[in-house]
């Protein structure tokens, strides 16, 4: 079994979506670390600002958000698996309808987020 | 697709796996050259090696129309039942055909079935009464909608092919698997049935659906849109629940 996920594409795919999962647990430590400086003062919080800024940064997340964005995409894509049938009218609602709807809340939900940055911002 | 096309017999190459018991130290490939048509399966395809090109080549079959489930093989690496899956698909390469992934090989491409048959003899593969009734008190009545939670699952046809795409069963076969999980689904999500409380134990055990990743290609091979990654995933959920239960000193087991 050395090597299994190499051995197919669907594998391969698989391997990704479980990987991405390591960019939102980066993320969440970037995010951690600036609440950390927060508490320790103005220099620790500029500090943190000022690192952010950088060029290095900027590059890492934008790795972050491509693995942000895989990952709620095959998130929403395996949720079906996830669940009782559901039923709406009697029918059974199809898995696409499924991810479709996680997929819009999502968007939704970074988009509010977002506008509310956008409009707190100094 | 051109007259000639369509109706000339055309000549693939298809390269099988075999183990023959005494004879070979491990399993070598062995090359045939066989004539087919459009409508020539794999498994028409093995039954012409065996008929005019090499007696001695073995391979389970019966029913040639996806409803038996025996002809379950690795075709160019993917579980498919032979008789599923068209000789056209693949020339002018040439198609490989290997037995189950993860699975004992028997003889050339027939694997066995054991360990398998012997999960499937525990997990109380039939409808338990929840409550008795006598033949002069009518059917068991069941809603559409209650029919509709176990329906996909009853399409099982033990074909295997599941066991041999799922990279855990390989990795561990004392996992129950997916096509025995979803068959216990069948029966858990019956309205009918009352033995839920002694699958849950088979559910929530390491060896049940703790050890799928949801990785999904059970799913995917699936000849019978069973849905195999459903029937686990979404009882992840109920074991937990379950646990939950027993924990508080909740009956457990229930619905």
């Amino acid at each position: 079994m050395a090597g299994w996920w190499r051995r197919n594409p669907y594998f391969v795919w698989y391997m990704v979506r479980e990987v991405t999962a390591v960019a939102v647990a980066v993320y969440t430590l970037v995010l951690l670390a600036g609440v950390v400086c927060l508490a320790s003062g103005e220099a620790a919080w500029n500090g943190w600002l000022s690192a952010m800024r950088s060029p290095v940064s900027i590059a890492i997340h934008a790795a972050l958000l491509v693995g942000m964005v895989s990952h709620a995409w095959s998130w929403f894509d395996i949720m079906p698996k996830t669940m009782p049938l559901l039923f709406v009218g009697g029918r059974p609602v199809a898995a696409s309808a499924i991810t479709r709807a996680g997929l819009a809340a999502a968007v939704v939900a970074a988009a509010a987020l977002f506008a509310l940055a956008w409009a707190l911002r100094p | 697709m051109s007259e000639s096309g369509s109706k000339a017999a055309r000549v693939i190459e298809i390269e099988v796996l075999r183990y023959r018991p005494g004879t070979d130290a491990e399993p070598v490939w062995q090359s045939f050259r066989v004539p087919f048509l459009d409508d020539t399966s794999v498994l028409e395809g093995l039954q012409a090696i065996k008929d005019d090109l090499d007696g001695s080549l073995s391979f389970r079959w019966s029913c040639r129309m996806a409803i038996c489930g025996s002809c379950g093989m690795m075709i160019d690496g993917v579980p498919r039942l032979a008789c599923h899956t068209f000789l056209r698909e693949f020339f002018p390469g040439k198609v490989r055909v290997a037995p189950l992934d993860h699975m004992p090989i028997e003889r050339d491409l027939v694997v066995s079935a054991e360990d398998f048959v012997h999960k499937l003899e525990g997990i109380t593969p039939y409808l338990v009464p929840r409550e008795a009734r006598t033949v002069e008190q009518g059917e068991y009545l069941q809603t559409p909608r209650q029919l509709e939670q176990f329906r996909q699952f009853a399409g099982c046809i033990n074909c295997m092919l599941c066991y041999a795409a799922c990279p855990q069963y390989g990795l561990d076969p004392e996992f129950i698997g997916p096509g025995l999980m979803a068959l216990i689904h069948r029966y858990n999500a019956d309205s009918r049935d009352g033995a839920r409380a002694e699958r849950m134990e088979l559910i929530n055990a390491e060896q049940g659906v703790w050890s799928c990743t949801a990785v999904g290609y059970c799913s995917v091979v699936c000849p019978k849109h069973v849905d195999p990654a459903n029937a686990v995933n979404q009882n992840k959920v109920n074991g937990a629940l379950d646990w939950v239960k027993r924990r508080a000193g909740l009956k457990g087991g229930g619905t």
